[in-house]
């Protein structure tokens, strides 16, 4: 692999700056090769695996549609140097990530093998339910400060419930996580029963941006290159807020907690200013709403921060922080994609001490309970 | 006279295809809408009795579509709402038309029909050109039928249609536009053809109303990605009805995302930003503001361009109460860049004496 940057671990990295002490929502574990998954993948998967394949709503078999920036979109120094793909070498991970950056607790979030796209819900199921039972024998009892998410693809409702009670059983798991591009909008009917197993479980729902889902990734049509395919998350986010809000979940399911992962937040004023501005006109409409829905975003969602918004002037960035509210944020760096935030440089604009505690720990430790 | 003050978004209604546009058909289509009974082409971004699409003032007594009385507009345009001079957009199906021909048609006929009924009967009036964007090459005669026309000030296109705007089999479109001093005006609306959102179709008229704004967002990267800008610098794209309090969130991503990824696009020379600060315009109406005053002041000083404001009403959608269409806590320089200026340097054909 020429591409990878054989970098060394920086002097400053190597101290712990305690003062941070973080929780960073977003960290990507890879699998190191298929096989690790066979010890939890029934015979029958693990063939269908070699035989057929990911069947995905892509052209490719082998990438993705749009050519990522770098490979597996991932930062160059963060190859393991014991091989194997970034994410996918615990030892390393802690030498380059969570002990430089003190992470407290970090919430694995995994994409690999488009978990939530596979066309087959059968085989979808089954890889998810291998990837849940890997993350806890791979990572969370090797490193406790490593936390799973059950994954649950709610396109077969029926085995998403029984995954996510399967789970939850042994306690470990901390959030439910959903597809961010099912084959409806995130707040249809069909997806109610696992919000209210979420609401009974005291689990919060976890939608992570990515995957391909059956539409084009904008209300425009397919774009050209990754760049406009890398922005269309956050336009991804706003529909699925939206689609939640105007669908009355959070009004159906009071105690429910969502978190939108790697949606940045820069979208999130504007889309509750739009959804308040035009309430009067469609109230009719929508008569299951019982208050605006900019007060259902303040009280039932959560929205991790990476990547952070860097406007020219530090001062918008903090005008944005307040306007989305300093409750709402979740510190995440991403690890180990190219475009990571460093906790320790991603906020270029001062934020008060109890503020910062907040967004990089607070936060989290309410949301999640830790 | 009274002050200049330009509303760059309202809309004339089109009755029907067999009634409104039938004397602008030619003979093959007058026949083809008579026997094959091809009506109800509204497009269903905007069903008319929806609330949005008609404030209840605006709306005629005998239950026809807002905006389809000429004299109801201008008492509504003109004298209620002050403008001295409007820009008709018709939004309506002839841009949904899967049938190139038919689309072609339909076009040519709105855009007679809007010349002899509306802009021959109000110099006040000006109007975009619908063009069958469907088939480019189609498209091209229609605008150069009606360029010798001054009164035609604009290209129109919906904002969701079969591909994203920066294709290049669009450009010959963009080439022309640019020749003849045309910008593009793309209007919310879909042709349907594609989901609103990648999460896809969604349940309500609201949502969907919302979802607009994404997809406007998703064609300007489409066109600077592309390098449409590069090819054509003085191609101006108006976005009207699109909201304007997502903009600045939407260009420290996209500035973002080009220093990251700007690889894949080498002929994208400068930041995005600053190519929407030069090539884009934004109808004010709605604007999507956050609720106090500070905040408006805040979205305006982030978009950092006041050339961008263009005075709109959006009439006969409801989209404020009222007589005064300008947002409320707007900066007083901006509200008269906005209601002149802005719209005279954006629309060069718009010569108000015409």
């Amino acid at each position: 692999m020429s591409d990878i940057i054989d970098r060394p671990i920086l002097e400053q990295e190597k101290t712990a700056a305690t003062r941070l002490r973080i929780i960073d929502c977003d960290i990507h574990p890879s699998i190191h090769s298929h096989s690790d998954l066979n010890e939890f993948l029934p015979k029958r998967w693990q063939e269908h695996l070699k035989t057929y394949g990911s069947h995905l709503r892509t052209p490719y078999i082998g990438t993705t549609p749009y050519p990522r920036s770098s490979p597996l979109i991932c930062r160059r120094d963060a190859w393991p140097p014991t091989g194997g793909p970034p994410g996918s070498d615990l030892a390393f991970m802690q030498k380059q990530h969570l002990d430089p950056l003190d992470v407290e607790f970090g919430i694995l979030q995994v994409l690999d093998l488009f978990i939530f796209s596979q066309q087959n819900l059968e085989f979808g199921a089954a890889i998810q339910r291998a990837i849940n039972d890997w993350q806890l024998a791979f990572w969370s009892h090797r490193d406790p400060r490593l936390k799973a998410s059950i994954l649950a693809g709610q396109d077969d409702t029926q085995l998403a419930i029984a995954e996510i009670d399967r789970c939850a059983k042994s306690g470990e798991y901390i959030q439910i996580n959903v597809s961010p591009r099912a084959n409806e909008p995130l707040g249809r009917r069909r997806y109610w029963p696992i919000y209210a197993r979420a609401q009974e479980l005291g689990l919060p729902i976890g939608i992570h941006v990515g995957g391909y889902g059956g539409h084009a990734p904008t209300g425009g049509g397919w774009p050209s290159y990754y760049c406009e395919e890398h922005q269309s998350n956050a336009h991804t986010v706003a529909a699925s807020l939206t689609s939640l809000v105007l669908e009355g979940v959070p009004e159906r399911f009071p105690k429910l907690k969502i978190v939108f992962i790697e949606g940045g937040f820069g979208w999130i004023p504007s889309t509750t200013w739009r959804m308040d501005q035009h309430f009067e006109k469609f109230r009719d409409e929508v008569p299951h709403l019982k208050r605006k829905p900019s007060e259902y975003v303040k009280e039932h969602f959560w929205f991790t921060t990476q990547p952070i918004d860097e406007p020219d002037d530090a001062k918008h960035l903090r005008s944005l922080i307040e306007w989305v509210g300093i409750d709402r944020l979740l510190f995440s760096s991403d690890y180990p994609h190219w475009d990571y935030d460093d906790a320790r440089f991603a906020f270029k604009t001062p934020l008060t001490e109890p503020e910062r505690k907040k967004i990089f720990n607070a936060n989290a430790r309410a949301v999640y309970k830790f | 006279m009274a002050a200049t003050r330009i509303d760059c978004d309202i809309h004339p209604a089109v009755g029907g295809t067999r009634t409104t546009l039938l004397p602008y058909l030619d003979d093959h289509w007058k026949e083809q809408v008579v026997s094959r009974a091809i009506d109800g082409l509204d497009l269903n971004s905007y069903p008319p009795n929806m609330p949005l699409s008609g404030r209840a003032d605006w709306r005629p007594k005998d239950g026809s579509k807002p905006g389809s009385d000429l004299a109801m507009v201008q008492r509504g345009a003109f004298d209620q709402l002050g403008a001295s001079h409007a820009i008709c957009n018709v939004v309506y199906g002839a841009q949904a038309v899967f049938d190139p021909y038919m689309a072609a048609g339909f076009c040519k006929a709105i855009n007679d029909w809007i010349a002899a009924e509306w802009l021959d009967k109000d110099k006040r009036l000006r109007a975009s050109i619908v063009v069958p964007i469907q088939a480019p090459d189609l498209a091209l005669e229609e605008i150069e039928r009606r360029a010798s026309d001054n009164r035609f000030v604009s290209i129109l296109v919906l904002s969701q249609g079969e591909t994203l705007l920066g294709r290049r089999h669009y450009w010959p479109i963009y080439q022309l536009a640019e020749k003849y001093k045309l910008p593009l005006a793309i209007h919310a609306g879909s042709a349907y053809r594609t989901a609103p959102s990648s999460t896809g179709w969604a349940s309500y008229r609201y949502e969907y109303y919302l979802s607009e704004a994404q997809a406007f967002q998703a064609q300007i990267l489409s066109m600077i990605y592309e390098g449409v800008f590069g090819k054509f610098p003085k191609l101006k794209v108006v976005l009207m009805e699109s909201g304007v309090s997502w903009l600045p969130a939407f260009m420290w991503r996209a500035n973002k995302t080009w220093r990251g990824v700007r690889v894949e696009v080498p002929w994208v020379e400068r930041e995005p930003a600053s190519i929407i600060r030069e090539n884009f315009r934004v109808t004010m109406q709605p604007f999507d503001a956050p609720p106090d005053a500070t905040g408006v002041e805040d979205i305006i000083d982030q978009i950092g361009s006041e050339k961008m404001f263009l005075f709109a009403s959006d009439y006969p959608h409801w989209q404020f109460d009222g007589d005064d269409p300008v947002p409320p806590n707007l900066p007083k320089s901006l509200v008269a860049r906005m209601c002149a200026d802005n719209p005279l340097e954006t629309f060069p054909r718009l010569k108000l004496d015409a």
